[in-house]
């Protein structure tokens, strides 16, 4: 299978690369010169800033781009700042709206020491809990979905918060799948399949 | 009562001189333990949380065999990676991390010019960048750094340095007492204390890791984020799997494998 690899020249996604390659799932990197055209699922990956991501987004529009990719139902999988960023807005940055493709807002973790760093227990809203699973988390803030519903992992840092969103053909984690063991390929390889 | 499940994080450490993962005591008399890449694989599949990897020697004609050896790590790697070791510029951060490195740890380059810091933390993130303070005791709640390797003393306050260095962007702070390295005598509880319960991000407690007990107490007296060990992983005394175990008894919460 091949997939779509957004890249926007911010944060380190070397690892996300290498993990794909691992996987045997084959990418080509878009960015806003060379725009994906919704024939291949699109994965946008990464650290970063919420206001310089939706910055570098807005390059060539490919903001717009992105956004009418998924509303025609390009299957999307989003990762860390993937999740953030589909979302209407973020307290990181407040005069820069979001995609709103998600309703709801990114709020900074209130307790704690900021960023979360580490592996943190996730618990599945929609399949069994069979065993304890563990994903790599950094981050300072986290997304507060307006409808419940598509919260699909939820994890607790002095405060229950969303882990994981899935709505439709929008799949996106709060954590890095490509640096989670085990539980990381298995969840990149479920959703590979899934959009296969 | 608000819950965290957040886990505490156990990372081995590879102390490698060309291309040769070694340890010595209180950062001298080095002997070969082995090849850092069979090692990471063992230790990832063992449960380790994150792997270190600190270049000791760092010189300048090392680094492209240091680059090529930590991606080929990576290549194996599916848990977080840190590098450290004579990272200096931008540039250095920049070649490793596009050869797998997922976070840079910073040291004597970032005492001698701090903006280095603020350089990493701008271009990838906070949390792609770790300040690394060698500190030894100079009186009661006071330390003071280290750098080249624990051969030098830079004459500040290592408090007051790992305070600056977050300010400047530092994501994380991996705090080794110079007392306690390779000694086997337990971590430096009182140094990581202070520093963990002071500074508003996570501390990676190193230096004198023995046995669980060491552990045990690191995370909860010495209230550490994450403990790093090398000799006991190295010699075998502990696999990370038999001490996670240990500890999970305890009612530390550890990623389970």
């Amino acid at each position: 299978m091949e997939v779509d690899l957004i890249e926007i020249g911010i944060g380190n996604i070397g690892s996300v690369k290498r993990c794909l390659d691992n996987l045997g799932i084959d990418f080509r990197t878009v960015d806003a010169n060379n725009q994906p055209d919704g024939s291949r699922p699109l994965i946008l990956p990464g650290v970063g800033q919420f206001g310089a991501v939706m910055k570098a987004l807005k390059q060539n529009d490919l903001d717009s781009c992105l956004r009418n990719l998924i509303l025609q139902g390009t299957p999307y999988l989003g990762i860390c700042i993937g999740l953030q960023v589909l979302f209407e807005s973020s307290e990181e940055s407040k005069e820069t709206p979001g995609l709103g493709l998600i309703k709801g807002e990114v709020v900074r973790f209130q307790n704690g020491k900021v960023p979360q760093i580490g592996w943190n227990l996730v618990r599945s809203k929609v399949g069994q809990n069979t065993e304890r699973q563990y994903a790599y988390f950094v981050n300072s803030f986290y997304a507060l979905p307006a409808l419940s519903s598509v919260v699909s992992y939820t994890a607790n840092y002095f405060g229950e918060f969303c882990a994981a969103i899935e709505s439709q053909n929008i799949t996106a984690v709060q954590f890095h799948p490509e640096k989670s063991a085990e539980f990381g390929m298995k969840f990149l390889k479920g959703w590979a399949s899934s959009v296969n | 009562m608000l819950i965290s499940d957040l886990c505490k994080r156990i990372i081995p450490c590879l102390d490698v001189a060309n291309g040769r993962t070694v340890k010595g005591v209180k950062f001298q008399s080095l002997r070969d333990i082995g090849d850092p890449v069979e090692q990471a694989v063992i230790y990832q599949e063992q449960g380790a949380d994150e792997l270190m990897f600190l270049d000791i020697l760092a010189s300048a004609e090392g680094k492209q065999t240091t680059v090529k050896l930590v991606a080929k790590i990576a290549n194996e790697l599916s848990i977080p990676f840190t590098v450290g070791g004579g990272i200096s510029t931008l540039a250095d951060a920049c070649r490793l991390l596009e050869n797998g490195a997922d976070k840079i740890s910073v040291n004597t380059a970032a005492v001698l010019r701090p903006e280095l810091i603020t350089e990493i933390a701008n271009t990838f993130g906070s949390q792609c960048c770790v300040i690394a303070i060698d500190a030894r005791s100079i009186g009661p709640n006071q330390w003071e750094v280290l750098t080249h390797g624990g051969r030098k003393s830079a004459g500040i306050d290592a408090f007051a340095w790992a305070k600056q260095a977050v300010e400047l962007g530092a994501g994380e702070v991996l705090l080794t007492s110079w007392d306690k390295d390779g000694t086997l005598s337990g971590f430096d509880l009182l140094l990581t204390r202070h520093f963990s319960t002071l500074l508003s991000v996570p501390v990676i407690a190193s230096g004198g890791a023995r046995g669980p007990q060491c552990f045990l107490d690191v995370f909860d007296k010495g209230a550490a984020d994450a403990a790093l060990a090398a000799t006991i992983f190295h010699d075998g005394t502990w696999t990370v799997r038999s001490l996670k175990k240990e500890i999970e008894i305890k009612g530390v919460p550890i990623r389970a494998c």
